[in-house]
């Protein structure tokens, strides 16, 4: 009954006034008098941050493991570029918190080092952009080596960081690296949205024996969650590889992850006033990706929309839609739709980027066209 | 030469002439100088008197031609079209192998790139498994999902086997970094050549081993060619013991087993005091870089053969054993038949072993995959739940 209630909690955050502005204001926190229903269970329903949510989960697995530790920029006394690991240098010292030089191919290196040897690194990015100097690291040496050995060199490592667009960082500062991680075998690439998303998610990807990609969004940060008192227990962690549905719907499926998890609850709302009920996967797991979740949605409502954030050639939802024609094409009543990032270099003027990312309307207006609801917009320039 | 130069302090030196076999050799100490003096840089230079013993030079003997037949014969097989893709011979470099692991215990790590069979084998693994894997069989040491690039025996703290030129010169620290965490007193030999030695990722991790004092010795073994380009064509300063700048080095004689002995213990104390260390091995490799190399384009074969005549680590050892009397010459022939049959025998049982079952493609993806599914080229004929 807990995650009914949770849902439904959330979704009342989500209804509040909310502009789908590409600057991410933070969602209005809804007095509690409007969560009427909450009254009758235990009062436990907190708030926390995506932040919080981060910062707890590595907290209490440093605690848990002594093998685990943390290496990064910034990470240890500046207490994280974005404060994600505000407070463990003073709990766990210096050994555990490691201020890394900025040097990405190095350091991840030494990390991936640390891991043969039998440690349990986390290498923070400051974000994703700069983990293309260390790619050869976390493919050659991370997700290649189980294999390569026949089983005798695992690597339990965790490369976590933002990803994705942010705020007018412009072009070199805003590439969303899904597609790219999560086509390499070996690896493990997560994506959370939401609180509860964050905390199980790192948990599950720090006990993990594999090389976990952590794909963080930095404007979700400061987003408030309402988490139940088993996503604040400490042994919590959410399976990987499995897909969550948000919101169940009968009319069209919208997968998404990390922040378009967001974008495609509020399309849904606007969707649900116009008749239409739509079904949002929270993907979680973008490598493994959850086929049989994402198919059965499909095989239920006929209709598919995918959302992402990233450049729309070979990426995310692209493999979705294959993986849907390949299982479930007779189900399928409309063509699928990919809603993603403008196939340009992040541009910088506020206008332009908004342009370059996906808006709410542009996912309901895919909804609708695959509910062949729709008047065209008239094609830009 | 050496035996001209050497300072022998040993008793009774007739005891040995009587011995007729020489696993009897007993382990009393010999002490002798290296044939060239060490060059430092920002360190004191370990002496150059060594010590030894009668049956560790013999170990060293049987060891290194132990691997030079190897070698050879993956020459043969590859010619055979029996071992595939890249193969990187190490004959010439014997004695860097052998003279390191003398000096440290299984537990201390040893990592290094893709001219690794040697180091598989000196750290424990036998000939037979290296031509298992070389050939893809599922008797290799990676059971043949690796190939020679790829040979690890974690058991002995021998981290592979990498192919990507410098990328495992991080990792080595990163090892380091583990050893120095878990307080094991231990220390990692990271092994490069002097092609990977301009490689920026070096500089960085060598910047954070000496800042946090990582337990790690970087090894160059300094063939004088990546690939096929000398040294003096690559590097602006070609004294690698010196490019590491605020971390010491020294230049060792790296076919002179003795002095990569020496400078391997010298450096291991280093490390566990002082953070990391550089020892620049001067080797040569008679073969080209891999076999697709002829290896005489780039290089004279006077220049081949004279080393092969001058500074052959295994001639060396020979004409110490002998002029020490440690063992007859017909007693080290004997030694160099039986490896020699050794080596026939570990090849027909590895060409014996089956390739990998088709099932393996699927197999150590993951050490832990929820059942996750795999597609083969075709993927509605060949699906796979990763185990």
């Amino acid at each position: 009954m807990d995650r009914i209630m949770l849902s439904f909690a959330r979704r009342k955050v989500l209804c509040g006034k909310f502009s789908a502005s590409v600057l991410g204001k933070a969602f209005e926190r809804i007095p509690r008098a409007t969560y009427p229903s909450t009254r009758n269970y235990s009062s436990s329903l907190k708030e926390m941050t995506v932040r919080d949510a981060l910062n707890t989960a590595l907290d209490e697995e440093m605690s848990a493991d002594p093998k685990v530790f943390l290496m990064g920029e910034e990470v240890g006394e500046y207490q994280g570029a974005y404060k994600i690991s505000k407070g463990l240098l003073d709990k766990y010292g210096p050994e555990r918190v490691i201020d890394t030089p900025i040097t990405e191919a190095g350091f991840t290196g030494i990390g991936v080092g640390a891991a043969y040897y039998g440690l349990r690194p986390i290498v923070e990015f400051m974000t994703f952009n700069f983990s293309m100097q260390a790619i050869d690291h976390i493919i050659n040496s991370a997700a290649k080596s189980n294999y390569m050995s026949a089983g005798q060199i695992s690597v339990p490592i965790v490369f976590r960081g933002p990803n994705g667009a942010a705020a007018g960082v412009g072009a070199q500062h805003s590439q969303c690296y899904a597609a790219w991680y999560a086509s390499c075998p070996g690896l493990k690439v997560l994506s959370p949205y939401s609180s509860e998303d964050a905390r199980g998610l790192l948990k599950a990807a720090i006990r993990d024996p594999d090389p976990v990609v952590f794909l963080e969004n930095e404007i979700l940060y400061g987003e408030s969650f309402a988490v139940s008192p088993e996503v604040l227990d400490s042994s919590f962690s959410i399976p990987i590889g499995k897909a969550k549905i948000e919101r169940g719907g009968k009319d069209v499926t919208i997968t998404a992850f990390s922040k378009m998890v967001g974008y495609s609850l509020q399309a849904a709302e606007i969707l649900a006033k116009d008749g239409i009920s739509a079904e949002v996967i929270n993907l979680r797991s973008i490598r493994p990706l959850d086929r049989a979740t994402i198919n059965a949605s499909v095989r239920k409502t006929n209709r598919l929309v995918t959302v992402e954030e990233g450049f729309p050639q070979h990426g995310v939802g692209a493999e979705i839609c294959a993986s849907v024609v390949e299982e479930s094409f007779e189900y399928l009543d409309a063509p699928v739709e990919r809603i993603a990032g403008a196939d340009v270099p992040m541009p910088y003027a506020p206008n332009l980027e908004r342009l370059a990312v996906p808006q709410v309307e542009d996912i309901v207006r895919a909804a609708k066209r695959a509910c062949y609801r729709l008047v065209p917009k008239s094609a830009a320039a | 030469m050496a035996a001209a130069s050497a300072l022998i302090k040993f008793k009774f030196p007739f005891r040995f002439l009587l011995l007729r076999r020489f696993s009897e050799s007993p382990a009393e100490p010999v002490t002798m100088e290296t044939s060239l003096p060490f060059s430092a840089h920002k360190c004191d230079p370990p002496p150059r008197s060594v010590t030894t013993s009668p049956s560790e030079l013999l170990s060293f003997f049987r060891n290194m031609t132990v691997m030079r037949r190897m070698e050879l014969a993956a020459d043969s097989l590859y010619k055979a079209k029996l071992v595939r893709g890249f193969c990187h011979l190490y004959d010439g470099q014997e004695a860097v192998a052998v003279g390191m692991e003398a000096a440290i215990t299984r537990r201390d790590a040893i990592i290094t790139a893709y001219r690794d069979h040697c180091i598989y084998v000196a750290r424990g693994g036998s000939p037979f498994e290296v031509f298992a894997e070389l050939m893809g069989r599922r008797a290799g040491c990676s059971k043949g999902k690796g190939g020679s690039m790829h040979l690890y025996k974690k058991d002995a703290s021998f981290y592979g086997g990498h192919g990507i030129v410098g990328a495992h010169a991080p990792l080595g620290c990163g090892i380091a970094l583990g050893q120095k965490y878990s307080k094991e007193g231990t220390v990692t030999f990271m092994i490069y050549g002097d092609g990977a030695a301009n490689q920026g990722q070096l500089y960085e991790s060598l910047n954070m081993a000496a800042l946090w004092d990582l337990p790690v010795v970087l090894v160059c073994e300094n063939n004088h060619y990546g690939m096929g380009t000398a040294e003096w064509r690559a590097s602006k300063n070609p004294a690698y013991y010196k490019r590491a700048d605020y971390v010491p080095g020294l230049k060792v004689d790296g076919m002179d087993v003795l002095a990569v002995k020496q400078a391997c213990k010298f450096a291991k104390e280093h490390v566990l005091q002082n953070g990391p260390i550089v020892l620049e091995m001067d080797t040569y490799r008679y073969h080209g870089h891999s076999m697709s190399d002829p290896g005489s384009t780039y290089r004279t074969r006077d220049e081949i053969t004279g080393v092969r005549q001058d500074r052959d680590p295994i001639e060396r050892v020979r004409k110490l054993i002998l002029s020490l009397e440690l063992a007859s010459p017909s007693e080290l022939k004997d030694i160099e038949k039986e490896v020699r049959k050794e080596t026939d025998e570990a090849i027909a049982k590895a060409k014996e072993s089956p390739m990998p079952d088709p099932s393996e493609l699927f197999t150590n993806v993951y050490v832990q995959s929820y059942g996750a599914e795999a597609f083969g080229p075709d993927r509605k004929e060949v699906k796979a739940d990763l185990p």
